[in-house]
């Protein structure tokens, strides 16, 4: 089926074609247009996933050319479920930006074309069905990510967005050398194809190309020790930008690291190997949620609790033992839906709280419980999320993956998840309790406009209904599974 | 050794030297000039590699056209960030500070 009006190709053209339109309109401008282009991106990815739930997996040849002349976009279960999650994250921080920068309109001159480009590059990279393409896509992603970070234009978001350039592009060198060597053993880059290859034989040159591609694609989703380049970028941009980086562009590394180890690689993925990503993943939670707990600016605060909720993604990988593959699965991709829900709503609301106090800081808060209650009980019901309380979908993420751990004896994740938990609890808290206090002294809290509000209270509740009616998400999940 | 593993292995050695210089040389103009060191040296395996018994693959060609076009784009955000940095510190040089310090205000 290549009908005209196919989603697939639709979900990347729409976004490049309206980034494009807004460059052109000019400064500022295009915000409108954004809207509701996105708004028809997240329709375009539910009917495609409502045709995925009801005919399996899809292909599309673009152009009608087909691989290896063309490029061919392919869309399983786990591909959709990312769209999905990137248009149902973008929508509500479209709203959200078009107010906020009607507020503060430093670096928001060029944020709407960006902004295209970046979910154009996301939704290419989801559809990618060859590891050349997902390669192009990657380093669009990490090029728009980048020019996000550095519209506020300060010396400091300038210096993170260098920073982060250079982590990004070392990453995907890593990856390019990688493919260049599967290229040369198997003579494809089609992960259709190299699948059973890979499979039936693998050369030390294969083994060498599956751990630079998976470091580069580490040192890209800011897993401990690779966090560093994180915390500045997320933590220094518009409230906008933060919310989209951490809910989305992290998600994008994170999913290619799920397919490349759990399909294309899942024969030389070793039990070890799965032991010491997992380690990592438990050092992020320690360290990021620790760093989390002793900052002084809240949006740094909101940042180094995206390093320690990374760490709880890659957990799936020891948990996904032949017995509890398809829970850890589930549970792995469940919980990055919850933290790119929940992530994007706490960003959201942590620049209505900057936006009320004038200033990124934690101690100067109080005031925001009595001003801005539905912007404080956002950043409560997000922080519910990242916990793993229930009715959220990070209950329902981490419940998945306790039960993994459980069914496969490996209680030591059993006891991080939990201690985990609570350390996010503590930092939440840190915020709410001072947002409670009076104002201080000298300080003022303005009211902020209404649609900064709803739009951050939109996406927290999301992650919560997420929690409530999970079902034909996780269902759509294993459409098209390989291994 | 043939012909194809001699450009795979200089690939090889052109990738370390351009992540070696990426990482060690604090220079932002050099580690820009190291990012394309290394970008190349991927390029070269990838062409090396592709080639079977003296028969030249169009396939990876493509590829290492495609993949030049986005070295280039990301060069130019580079060099553009860079002058960006340089004209508000007058330094060629990422400050020393990591994420745990107070990085920026919100503006």
């Amino acid at each position: 089926m290549s009908s005209f009006f196919d989603p697939l190709p639709w979900l990347v053209m729409l976004p490049l074609v309206w980034g494009t339109i807004a460059f052109m309109l000019g400064a500022g401008r295009g915000a409108r247009l954004a809207i509701v282009a996105i708004a028809l991106q997240l329709l375009l990815a539910l009917k495609l996933a409502g045709q995925m739930l009801e005919g399996g997996a899809r292909s599309y040849a673009v152009g009608g050319w087909g691989a290896p002349l063309g490029i061919d976009l392919a869309a399983d279960g786990l591909a959709a479920a990312m769209m999905l999650l990137t248009q149902a994250v973008a929508l509500p921080l479209a709203v959200y930006a078009r107010g906020y920068f009607a507020a503060r309109p430093a670096g928001s001159a060029l944020f709407w074309p960006i902004t295209g480009y970046l979910l154009a590059a996301l939704n290419a990279l989801f559809l990618s069905a060859d590891l050349f393409n997902i390669y192009v896509t990657l380093e669009l992603l990490g090029l728009a990510a980048v020019g996000l970070v550095a519209i506020a234009g300060g010396k400091q978001p300038l210096a993170a967005a260098m920073r982060y350039l250079l982590a990004t592009l070392l990453g995907s060198g890593a990856y390019l050398l990688g493919v260049a060597l599967i290229y040369g053993a198997y003579g494809s880059v089609s992960l259709e194809v190299l699948h059973p290859l890979v499979a039936a034989e693998a050369p030390l040159a294969v083994m060498l190309a599956a751990v630079l591609m998976l470091l580069g694609l580490l040192l890209k989703t800011a897993l401990f020790p690779f966090h560093f380049w994180l915390p500045p970028a997320h933590g220094g941009a518009p409230a906008p930008v933060s919310a989209l980086l951490s809910a989305l562009v992290v998600k994008a590394s994170f999913y290619l690291v799920v397919r490349l180890w759990l399909e294309l690689f899942a024969p030389l993925a070793t039990p070890a190997a799965a032991q010491l990503i997992g380690l990592l993943g438990a050092a992020a939670i320690l360290w990021g949620s620790w760093h989390a707990l002793t900052q002084t600016r809240l949006k740094m605060l909101v940042a180094y609790s995206t390093v320690a909720q990374i760490g709880y993604l890659f957990l799936l990988f020891p948990l996904a033992t032949p017995e509890t593959a398809a829970s850890a699965f589930q549970g792995g991709v469940m919980q990055a839906m919850a933290h790119g829900l929940a992530k994007a709503a706490m960003f959201a609301a942590a620049g209505s709280m900057i936006v009320a106090t004038g200033r990124d800081d934690i101690s100067h808060l109080g005031g925001v419980g009595v001003q801005l209650p539905l912007t404080l009980f956002t950043f409560g019901m997000a922080g519910v999320t990242l916990m793993g309380l229930p009715p959220s979908a990070g209950f329902s993420a981490k419940w998945l993956l306790l039960m993994a751990a459980v069914e496969s004896g490996q209680w030591w994740w059993v006891m991080l998840m939990i201690g985990g938990g609570l350390l996010s609890a503590a930092y939440v808290f840190k915020v709410l309790r001072r947002a409670f206090l009076p104002v201080a002294e000298g300080d003022h809290v303005t009211p902020v406009p209404r649609v900064l509000e709803w739009s951050a209270f939109a996406l927290a509740l999301a992650a919560v209904v997420l929690g409530l009616y999970g079902e034909p998400l996780l269902q759509l999940l294993m459409v098209g599974r390989m291994a | 050794m043939n012909a194809a593993l001699l450009y795979a292995l200089a690939g090889v050695v052109l990738f370390a030297v351009g992540v070696a210089g990426l990482l060690a040389l604090p220079h932002l103009l050099r580690k820009i000039l190291a990012f394309n060191i290394l970008g190349s040296g991927a390029f070269l395996v990838l062409v090396g590699l592709g080639q079977r018994d003296g028969v030249v693959d169009p396939v990876p060609q493509a590829m290492v056209l495609t993949g030049i076009v986005v070295a280039i784009a990301a060069t130019a955000l580079a060099l553009a960030l860079a002058r960006h940095l340089y004209e508000r510190t007058g330094r060629m040089q990422l400050p020393e500070s990591r994420g745990a310090e107070p990085e920026s205000r919100d503006d």
